[in-house]
């Protein structure tokens, strides 16, 4: 997290520290006065990874907008568990329309709101990794490229989980999912290029892009907040995890996600107009292995024989994000 | 103020005067002009307070006119063929979530083969989708309905379609009666939603529906169309009050009175059928025809009261449902299920094909003597057919049954 010169975390913890700051810096979750836009009594799993993103990003959006904000929904799990009819938990204007095409209705939102003279209200639109990086993806470089007047937000559990964990574009190598299972010589899903959004997002030059881990609530919360009153089209990818999908333990859901940070598998950057402008670096690097061993779906990569060469790979992948967003020296703490 | 000028043009000048706030553009023959009309008007300013939005897709076309319709605007895109069908996922969706939406079907048929001429297979496709059908015979009608469309749709909180047939209509030059600014105004209100996005009273709009409920809402659906049924007449004669011509409607029957064999068609075909029915009529013979604006809602009762003394109908159907034979002709038996009436099917028209009078006045005759076969291919060139279905038997690997066709007829595509 760029912003803040002090550390304030206590020692041997990754506590945020809030009652250390000033009010005008605490958490948005911290205020009694928080949109609670995503309501409880909703239907997602214990240890939902996406509940606690969305949670955090749309009250830090309602902040942000002054309360004035339309939410567009994708298809996926946090529609699904989030709006079972009657019931709602939004505490927002919220519209589900359909699994590919949430940055076009939140673009056309937005055009709406344009056409009458209401650039206040402001708009966002939230996906899962499969309605943002496979299926939504042609409406999503449109309303880029068009620069709207969008902040797209991305909640990514690496595959299909509201249909029962399938491999999805975000996916990483060697996970197991319903449709790339741990059988076979090469268990798990293909070592193939990788789909990174946000690097898509960058090449489009968009005015902000951003990532951000439910490990770090915090740093989420300050990037949403900023995205927010930018006008044209912004784009914030959070990983989060999903303990049905990654076999996971609930409580371990921060755990898993900052591994995923401090091993330099998700790295947390912030782009302006398609530059790193901001990465927040590795505080304590750990290897991979330790992302890979809390889930299970990587358990083949280590029973019943370990995978050493998919270990290393994996690994690589860690060590190249490191080298390429320079987590480790020169990023900002 | 009557004008010279092409049928995309008239309706691009139409649309323009019901002041929409948000339209979407994907390009696609044979709607394209109409888009880059209104492209034009809102870039030079003379089209106010509207956002024109160039797409990356139909599917993100209507996708943004589904948003936008939701956020309150009044909500505009034009399509056909391929695209329609693109589009398919949310047509379903915009109609679904009650949005009023008015779209253009520049009417073309669907491929493969690709072919860039008119038919009715694309608007067709989508028939059970929801949305209101209105089919223009020409091209003053296409710029009116428009106008009814916007009103029909918002009134009852469904989306409408506006098909005219692509080039026939869309790129043909007529002299067309443009309404005044003044008179759109006075006649056609500002949107007002049934439900809208706004933070001031958030509602969640698209909610998943399990059983126990969704009959309903489809009911819904159902009711919209048949609410439908009576506001489609009853605003074509509120226009007719106020901009003085007759335009829209559920059907429109030409000289049925004593006619024991009556045509049924869809769109600007009706032209043509009824020179026919004048050329027979002059030599005494009792034909008569009646021509469809509102396809969905399907007026049954209306169709079947006006079919009722014929003896025999002939449907004149510019698509194909293969294995079954015609759609139009399927919604006219439907409607005259209770009465012991010949129907004929008669595909015509696919991909462009020239439907001539000539060929009219033949096949009504044919019909008549009660020669022609239930489903009837108009004009079907059958050697060439045969010539490929006899290649076909001879060796496995007969190869792409268009080129051949198109290689025995020594043609070029563009000839056609």
């Amino acid at each position: 997290m760029p912003f803040y010169q002090i550390k304030f975390y206590q020692t041997g913890t990754f506590t945020v520290g809030n009652r250390l700051l000033e009010d005008s810096d605490r958490a948005v979750q911290s205020d009694v006065k928080r949109s609670n836009a995503l309501n409880s009594g909703h239907r997602a799993c214990q240890g939902c990874g996406e509940a606690l993103g969305a949670r955090y990003a749309v009250d830090a959006a309602m902040r942000a907008s002054g309360g004035n904000l339309v939410a567009v929904n994708a298809t996926g799990c946090l529609e699904v568990f989030s709006t079972p009819y009657p019931e709602t938990s939004w505490q927002v204007p919220w519209m589900h329309s359909l699994f590919g095409n949430a940055a076009a209705v939140a673009a056309g939102v937005a055009a709406a709101m344009k056409a009458q003279g209401r650039t206040n209200v402001r708009v966002i639109a939230q996906g899962g990794d499969g309605g943002t990086a496979d299926i939504g993806m042609g409406c999503l470089s449109g309303m880029f490229e068009r620069n709207d007047d969008v902040l797209y937000i991305c909640y990514d559990n690496e595959a299909y989980m509201n249909t029962g964990v399938q491999r999805s574009g975000t996916t990483p190598a060697g996970a197991r999912t319903a449709t790339t299972p741990s059988v076979g010589s090469q268990p798990g899903n293909v070592f193939g290029q990788g789909k990174s959004v946000p690097l898509i997002a960058m090449a489009h030059g968009i005015p902000y892009v951003a990532t951000a881990s439910v490990a770090n609530l915090h740093d989420l919360e300050y990037k949403v907040e900023k995205a927010v009153p930018i006008h044209g089209a912004r784009y914030i990818h959070i990983h989060v995890p999903c303990p049905l999908g990654w076999g996971s333990e609930p409580h371990d859901t921060i755990k898993v996600a900052r591994m995923a940070v401090e091993s330099g598998l998700f790295p947390l950057f912030e782009a302006e107009f398609g530059e790193v402008t901001e990465r927040t670096a590795i505080r304590r690097r750990q290897p991979a292995e330790e992302y890979l061993k809390l889930q299970k779906r990587f358990a083949h990569l280590f029973r019943p024989v370990r995978d050493e060469e998919r270990i290393a790979a994996i690994q690589g992948i860690a060590d190249r994000n490191i080298r390429r967003f320079e987590l480790e020296n020169g990023g900002a703490s | 103020m009557w004008k010279q000028i092409e049928g995309s043009r008239a309706v691009a000048e139409t649309v323009a005067m019901c002041r929409p706030q948000v339209i979407c553009a994907y390009p696609i023959t044979p709607q394209t002009h109409i888009v880059e009309g209104l492209g034009e008007m809102v870039k030079s300013g003379a089209l106010a307070g509207c956002e024109f939005l160039n797409v990356e897709s139909e599917f993100g076309a209507l996708s943004v006119a589904i948003g936008a319709s939701a956020a309150g605007a009044r909500t505009y895109t034009a399509t056909a063929s391929q695209g329609l069908l693109f589009m398919a996922e949310a047509v379903y969706n915009a109609a679904g979530l009650g949005l009023p939406i008015v779209m253009t079907i520049g009417n073309r048929a669907i491929g493969a083969p690709i072919n860039i001429w008119n038919d009715h297979s694309d608007s067709m496709s989508m028939r059970d989708s929801g949305w209101i059908q209105l089919h223009a015979e020409s091209n003053q009608e296409a710029a009116d309905l428009h106008i009814q469309a916007f009103r029909l749709a918002e009134e009852l909180s469904c989306p409408v379609m506006v098909c005219m047939d692509g080039f026939i209509l869309t790129h043909a030059y007529d002299r067309i009666d443009v309404p005044l600014q003044q008179q759109v105004d006075a006649w056609l209100a500002p949107f007002e939603p049934r439900q809208v996005l706004d933070p001031a009273a958030p509602v969640s709009i698209g909610a998943m529906v399990g059983p126990e409920a969704f009959s309903e809402v489809r009911y819904l659906a159902h009711h919209k169309q048949l609410q439908a049924l009576d506001r489609i007449p009853e605003i074509s004669g509120e226009f007719l009050e106020a901009f003085g011509r007759e335009s829209g409607g559920l059907l429109r029957p030409y000289r049925i009175e004593g006619a024991d064999t009556i045509v049924v068609a869809l769109g600007s075909v009706t032209g043509t059928i009824q020179e026919a029915v004048d050329e027979l009529r002059a030599d005494n013979v009792a034909v008569g025809s009646i021509s469809i604006c509102s396809y969905r809602p399907f007026p049954l009762e209306a169709v079947g009261r006006a079919l009722s003394d014929a003896k025999r109908v002939v449907v004149i159907d510019k698509s194909l449902a293969p294995g079954l034979g015609g759609m139009l002709a399927t919604d006219v038996q439907m409607a005259l299920s209770a009465r012991r009436q010949r129907v004929y099917t008669v595909i015509a028209g696919l991909g462009g094909r020239t439907i001539t009078k000539a060929s009219l006045v033949k096949l009504f005759l044919q019909a008549r003597a009660d020669a022609l076969e239930s489903v009837t291919f108009l004009d079907l060139n059958w050697d060439l057919v045969n010539r490929q279905l006899s290649r076909e038997m001879a060796t496995r690997r007969s190869g792409p049954a268009a080129e051949n066709i198109l290689k025995d007829l020594g043609a070029l595509p563009s000839k056609i």
